[in-house]
C-alpha cells in the first residue's frame, strides 16, 4: 500500500477555499503540541498569535504597515515568476529605490522646496529600483548570465552602496557623525492616513498596485503574454511573443515596485535613510508571492497574514516570553502546511496497492 | 610562514564551508530540484554539529550530527516538494526560516561554550616542506573531505551509470520516467545528499573555523553557496574554482585593507560579489548563444502519471 | 538537595518581599529592545546580563520583558510602542539606531520613561546612557604597546561610527605613550557579527605582522585565532578569557547592570529624571577584565593607567591631540577634547595607518 499524488482533471475550487483553513488547523495542532512541550499554554499562545492582533486598532494598523512593502514587492515578483523569470534580488532593488528616492530628500533637506519633492522622490525610487533590476535583466538578455546569481549578488552590493552613502556623503551634518541622513522634511514624507497610528498612504498605493496587477493579468495582452511565456514558452514563440523583451519588462516592473516600496518605507515609517531599513522584505516577499499563489488578491491576503504572524510573534514575546526563534519555527511550519495543503488544489492523494515495490512516488 | 602561504591557507579555510554546501546543492540541482534552503540547513548543521561535539568531545561525531541535521531538514523539504509537489522555491525559503528558528532554539543552551577545534593533519616530514607543506599536508579533515567530495561528485556524475541517470532525471524527468527510472526516489536521494553536505558545511564553522556556536553564525554563507552553483554552470570543477575564487577575493580584500590601501571598505567588501557577477557574465558571454546549461527540469515539479 | 533548599529559601524571601511591596499588580514593568539575539556573546548579550542583574537585585518589585533581534528599520518603532502599550513604564532601547523611533514613541507616551543607549537626542521623558569605552581602549593601547614585539597592532573594526573611531584613536594614543613608533593596522569588516569573517580578518592581520589583535566586533573568533597563532588579543564586550586563557591580556567589559538598577530604583521611588549619563571606569560602567598573560611591570603600568583615569588625572584625549596630518585639532574642552568631539569623532589621530571609510 502506498500514498501517491494524482493530478486532478481541473483545479478544485472547493479545496482552494478549504486549504488555508486546513493548513491553519494543522498548524494549530502542531504548535499546540510544541507549546505544551515548552510549558506554555497552547490556547493562550495561539490567541496571542492569531486573534489578539486583530482586536486592537493599533496592531491592525501595524499589520497594514508591515504588509505594505511585502505586498508591493510580491506583486512585482509574481509577474516575474509567472513569466519564469527568477528575480530573487528584490531586496537590492528595494534598497536602491530607497537610496535613489532619498537623494532628493537629502539635497532638499532644510530648503523651502515645495510639495513636488515627495512625488519626485517616489518617481526616482521606482526608477532606481527598475534600473538596478535592469542589470541582471540585461546580463541575462545580452550575455545569457543566470539572473538568480546576478540579482542575488547585487543585493549585497546595493546594501554596501547605501552603507557608503549614509556613512559618507549623505550623513546628517548635525548627527554627531552617526550613519544616518537627516530626518526627512515634511514635504519629503509620506503622510499618515489618520491622526494616530503609522498607517500611511503607501498602504493605499499597495492596494492600487494589487488592483492594477489584477486588471493587467486578467484583461490585457501583456498579462496574457506573461502567462503564456511562463507556462508554454514554445507556444509563446509561436505566437510571436518576444521572451527577451518580457525578461526586461518583468524585471523592470518588479524592480520599480520594489524600489517604490523602498522609498515609501524610508519616507514613511522610517523617516530617514539609515542602514538596516529592510528587515529582509525582499526575501520575505518571495514567500508572500508563492503563498498568494502568484495571484494579486492572493498576495494581498498572504501579505496581511504573514504580517499578522510577525505582529503576533512580537506580542507572544511580550506577554508570554516566547522566544523569537519559536516564532520563526512557527512561521516555517505554517508555511509548510499552507504550501502542502495548496498542492491538494491541483492534486489528490490516493492510497493504492503498491504497483511494483515502492519505486514510484514516496510514501 | 610566508605571507602568500598564509593567505592561501586562509583562503582554503574560508572557501571550505561554501564548497561543501555548494557541492551538495550541485547534485540536488543536477537531479532537477532547486532547494533554496541551504542557509537553513547550514545553520542547523552548525547548531547540531556543535551540540554533538560538545556533548561527546569528538569533532567526528559532531560532524555526523551536522550531517544528520542537514539530512533531517532536507527530508522535510523532500516530503513537500517531491511527495506533495509543492513549489520548490517557496518550500526552500520556508525551510530557511524554519532552520534559523530551530537552530536558535537548539543552540541557545550552547552559547558561550567552547570546544577543541578539529585537529589538523601533521605528517612528520611532509608537513614541514617549505611553502607547500602546510597547504597540502597541514589541513583539517573537512578540507580534505571537501576536495575529495568534489572529485567524487565529478566521478559520479560523469563516470558512473547512476550519475548518468541522475543527470537524465534532471534534464528531462518525463523521459527518464518513461524509461522506467524512479524519478522521485532518485531526487529524494539527491536532496538528502545535498542536505547532508549543507549540514556538514555548516558544522565546519563551529567545529573547525571558529570553535564556538552563536545563533546566525553562518551569516549568509548558504546564499553564497547557492549562487556558486549557478556560477559553476553546474560543473563540479568550476564549482571548486568558484568557491576558491570567492574565498580568495574575500581574504585578499582584508589583506588589502591591512596594507592600508585607503580604498573605501564598502567597496572592498562588495568585491567578492561583484567579482562573481563579472566572471559569470564573462563566462556566459564567451559561451555565446549556446544557451543556458541549467538542468532543463530544474525547479519544475514532477508528478508521475500512471 | 542544596539547590532545592536554595530555591525554597529564595521563594520564602520572595514571599516576604511581596508582603512589603503592596501587591503584585503594582510591579514596575520594564522593557528592553535588543538589536541582536540574546546569545550573541557581544553587545546584546551584555545588555541581557545587565537585565539579569536588575532582576536579581530588584526581584519581584519589577517584571522585565525583552524583544530581541529588533531591526533598526521600520520595525523598531512598533516594537517600542508595543512595550509602551503593554504597561511597561520604563523602556531601555539598547542600540544607536533606535534613537529616532524612541523619540517618536516617547513624545506619544509622555508618562512612560525611556532610556536610549549611545544616542544624543533627549526628551523630558527620554534619557540617554552610554559608556566611555575609549578609556578602556586607552589602557589596552598602553598594554599592547608594551606587549608587541614587532611594534605592529591589528585592529578589527566593524562600522565607521564615532565610538569605533574614538576607540581606535584612544588605542594608538595609549600605545604611543610607551612606543612612539607603534603601527596600527585597521581592517573594516562591515559587520558586527560574522565569526568567520572576524576570524579571517584576525588571520590577515596576524599574517601581516600584527602580534597583538584587538577588535570592535562581537564574537570571540579573533581571540581564538590569536590563541592558535600564539599571539595576544583583547576581548570585547565581555570577559573572553575562556576562549583564550593564554591569549587574553584583558577585556573591556560593558557593565550595564548597575545603571539599569539605578534607573529602575529611581523609577520606583519617583525620582527618575531624563538624564545624559556617560559613565566610564570611575562609575564602573566600563570594567577591565583581570590583566593576564603579561609581565608584572606591564600589569603594574596598566593598573596605574587605570587608576589615573579613575582619579581623573589622566584623560586619553588630553590636548593637544594631533590629527593624521600632524596638526593639532581644535580643543573645545579646555585641557581635553570636549565630550561632543569624542562622541562625534570622525578623524584619525597621528599614527593610524588607515583612511576612515566614506570620508
Amino acid at each position: 500500500m502506498q500514498l501517491v499524488l494524482e493530478k486532478r482533471a481541473e483545479r478544485s475550487t472547493k479545496i482552494a477555499i478549504l486549504s488555508p483553513l486546513l493548513a491553519i488547523a494543522l498548524t494549530l495542532v502542531t504548535m499546540s503540541v510544541l507549546f505544551a512541550i515548552l510549558g506554555k499554554n497552547p490556547a493562550t499562545a495561539l490567541y496571542v498569535y492569531f486573534i489578539e492582533p486583530l482586536t486592537d486598532s493599533f496592531t491592525l494598523m501595524e499589520i497594514a504597515v508591515k504588509a505594505t512593502p511585502l505586498v508591493m514587492i510580491a506583486i512585482g515578483l509574481s509577474l516575474c515568476y509567472l513569466a519564469n523569470v527568477w528575480n530573487i534580488g528584490a531586496e537590492g532593488q528595494f534598497i536602491m529605490g530607497a537610496v535613489c528616492g532619498s537623494y532628493l530628500a537629502v539635497v532638499t533637506n532644510g530648503t523651502d522646496a515645495g510639495p513636488w519633492v515627495l512625488p519626485a522622490m517616489l518617481l526616482m525610487g521606482a526608477a532606481g529600483g527598475a534600473l538596478w533590476a535592469m542589470i541582471p535583466a540585461l546580463c541575462k538578455v545580452r550575455y545569457g548570465a543566470n539572473e538568480i546569481l546576478t540579482s542575488l549578488m547585487l543585493v549585497y552590493v546595493a546594501d554596501l552602496i547605501m552603507d557608503y552613502l549614509v556613512r559618507g556623503p549623505w550623513r546628517d551634518p548635525k548627527g554627531m557623525n552617526f550613519p544616518t541622513t537627516a530626518s526627512f522634511d515634511p514635504v519629503a514624507t509620506v503622510p499618515a492616513l489618520f491622526e494616530t497610528g503609522r498607517i500611511h498612504w503607501g498602504a493605499l498605493a499597495a492596494l492600487i498596485v494589487v488592483a492594477l496587477a489584477t486588471v493587467m493579468l486578467g484583461r490585457t495582452i501583456k498579462g496574457f503574454e506573461i502567462r503564456v511565456v511562463g507556462a508554454a514558452p514554445r507556444a509563446a514563440r509561436f505566437a510571436g511573443f518576444n521572451s527577451k523583451r518580457l525578461v526586461l519588462f518583468t524585471f523592470a516592473v518588479s524592480g520599480a515596485l520594489a524600489g517604490l516600496a523602498g522609498i515609501i518605507e524610508v519616507a514613511g515609517p522610517v523617516g530617514v535613510l539609515q542602514p538596516g531599513i529592510s528587515p529582509g522584505y525582499g526575501f520575505t516577499a518571495i514567500i508572500v508571492a508563492f503563498l498568494g499563489r502568484l495571484n494579486p488578491v492572493g498576495i494581498l491576503i498572504a501579505g496581511l497574514f504573514l504580517a499578522l504572524t510577525f505582529i503576533g510573534g512580537e506580542g507572544a514575546q511580550i506577554s508570554m516570553k516566547i522566544p523569537l526563534d519559536l516564532t520563526k519555527v512557527f512561521q516555517g511550519i505554517l508555511l509548510f502546511y499552507v504550501l502542502a495543503c495548496d498542492s491538494l488544489i491541483l492534486y489528490r492523494i490516493r492510497l493504492i496497492a503498491s504497483p511494483k515495490k515502492a519505486s514510484h512516488g514516496i510514501a | 610562514m610566508g605571507l602568500l602561504e598564509a593567505i592561501i591557507i586562509s583562503v582554503i579555510a574560508a572557501s571550505t564551508p561554501l564548497l561543501l554546501a555548494a557541492a551538495g546543492e550541485l547534485v540536488v540541482e543536477r537531479s532537477g530540484v532547486l532547494n533554496l534552503g541551504t542557509e537553513g540547513m547550514m545553520i542547523m548543521g552548525a547548531a547540531c554539529g556543535f551540540a554533538g561535539a560538545w556533548l561527546t568531545g569528538s569533532t567526528f561525531i559532531g560532524a555526523l550530527f551536522g550531517i544528520a541535521a542537514g539530512c533531517a531538514l532536507s527530508l522535510v523539504f523532500a516530503a513537500l516538494t517531491l511527495g506533495l509537489a509543492v513549489n520548490q522555491v517557496a518550500a526552500g525559503l520556508a525551510l530557511t526560516i524554519l532552520g534559523v528558528g530551530l537552530s536558535g532554539l537548539i543552540g541557545a543552551g550552547f552559547v558561550g561554550e567552547k570546544i577543541t577545534p578539529a585537529p589538523h593533519l601533521y605528517l612528520p616530514v611532509l608537513t614541514g616542506i617549505p611553502f607547500v607543506g602546510k597547504i597540502l599536508f597541514g589541513q583539517d579533515g573537512f578540507v580534505y573531505f571537501s576536495v575529495a567530495l568534489v572529485v567524487a561528485i565529478w566521478w559520479f556524475l560523469y563516470r558512473t551509470r547512476a550519475g548518468l541517470i541522475l543527470r537524465a532525471v534532471g534534464d528531462s524527468h518525463t523521459s527518464a520516467h518513461a524509461l522506467g527510472y524512479p524519478v522521485l526516489k532518485i531526487r529524494l536521494l539527491a536532496v538528502l545528499f545535498g542536505g547532508g553536505c549543507a549540514g556538514l558545511g555548516g558544522a565546519f564553522l563551529p567545529l573547525a573555523y571558529t570553535p564556538f556556536f552563536i545563533p546566525g553564525m553562518t551569516a549568509g554563507r548558504g546564499w553564497i553557496a547557492l549562487a556558486l552553483v549557478v556560477f559553476s554552470s553546474w560543473l563540479p570543477g568550476r564549482l571548486a574554482a568558484g568557491a576558491y575564487l570567492f574565498g580568495a577575493v574575500t581574504i585578499l580584500q582584508l589583506h588589502a585593507q591591512a596594507f592600508g590601501l585607503g580604498i573605501p571598505s564598502q567597496l572592498m567588501t562588495a568585491l567578492p560579489y561583484l567579482a562573481t557577477v563579472i566572471v559569470l557574465v564573462l563566462i556566459s558571454r564567451a559561451r555565446g548563444s549556446a544557451g543556458s546549461v541549467a538542468p532543463a527540469s530544474l525547479g519544475i515539479v514532477f508528478v508521475p502519471d500512471r | 538537595m542544596k539547590k532545592l533548599m536554595m530555591t525554597a529559601a529564595a521563594a520564602a524571601l520572595a514571599i516576604v518581599a511581596t508582603g512589603f511591596s503592596a501587591n503584585a499588580a503594582e510591579k514596575l514593568k520594564i522593557g528592553f529592545i535588543y538589536l541582536g539575539p540574546v546569545g550573541d556573546l557581544g553587545w546584546t548579550y551584555m545588555h541581557e546580563v545587565g537585565r539579569q542583574a536588575l532582576v536579581k537585585e530588584l526581584g519581584d518589585k519589577i517584571e522585565t520583558t525583552y524583544l530581541e533581534n529588533v531591526s533598526e528599520g521600520p520595525d523598531s518603532e512598533r516594537s517600542i510602542e508595543q512595550l509602551a502599550r503593554t504597561g511597561h513604564q520604563l523602556i531601555f532601547t539598547t542600540s544607536f539606531g533606535y534613537m529616532d523611533p524612541t523619540l517618536k514613541v516617547a513624545k506619544k507616551y509622555p508618562k512612560i520613561k525611556f532610556e536610549h543607549a549611545t544616542g544624543f537626542k533627549r526628551a523630558p521623558n527620554m534619557g540617554t546612557y552610554s559608556g566611555k569605552f575609549y578609556e578602556g581602549r586607552y589602557i589596552q593601547g598602553v598594554i599592547a604597546g608594551k606587549m608587541s614585539k614587532k611594534g605592529v597592532l591589528g585592529y578589527i573594526a566593524s562600522f565607521p561610527i564615532p565610538e569605533v573611531i574614538s576607540g581606535i584613536n584612544a588605542t594608538i594614543l595609549g600605545a604611543q605613550t610607551v612606543n612612539p613608533d607603534i603601527k596600527l593596522k585597521v581592517i573594516w569588516v562591515n559587520t558586527w557579527f560574522d565569526p568567520g569573517k572576524e576570524a579571517d580578518a584576525a588571520k590577515a592581520l596576524a599574517d601581516q605582522g600584527a602580534d597583538v589583535i584587538m577588535q570592535h566586533t562581537d564574537s570571540p573568533a579573533a581571540m581564538q585565532v590569536a590563541a592558535q597563532r600564539g599571539i595576544f588579543a583583547f576581548g570585547q564586550d565581555s570577559d573572553m578569557i575562556k576562549f583564550g586563557p593564554k591569549t587574553q591580556l584583558t577585556s573591556i567589559v560593558n557593565n550595564w547592570g548597575p545603571y539599569y538598577i539605578r534607573a529602575a530604583k529611581a523609577a520606583l521611588d519617583g525620582s527618575w529624571k531624563a538624564g545624559d549619563t556617560w559613565d566610564g571606569l570611575k562609575e564602573k560602567m566600563v570594567l577591565m577584565a583581570p590583566y593576564t598573560n603579561m609581565p608584572d611591570d606591564v600589569k603594574a603600568l596598566a593598573q596605574k593607567t587605570e587608576a589615573a583615569i579613575v582619579a581623573g588625572t589622566l584623560h586619553p584625549f588630553k590636548c593637544p591631540v594631533l590629527g593624521q596630518d600632524g596638526k593639532a585639532v581644535e580643543c573645545k574642552g579646555g585641557a581635553n577634547l570636549d565630550p561632543g568631539q569624542i562622541l562625534g569623532m570622525n578623524f584619525y589621530v597621528k599614527g593610524v595607518d588607515d583612511k576612515i571609510p566614506g570620508k
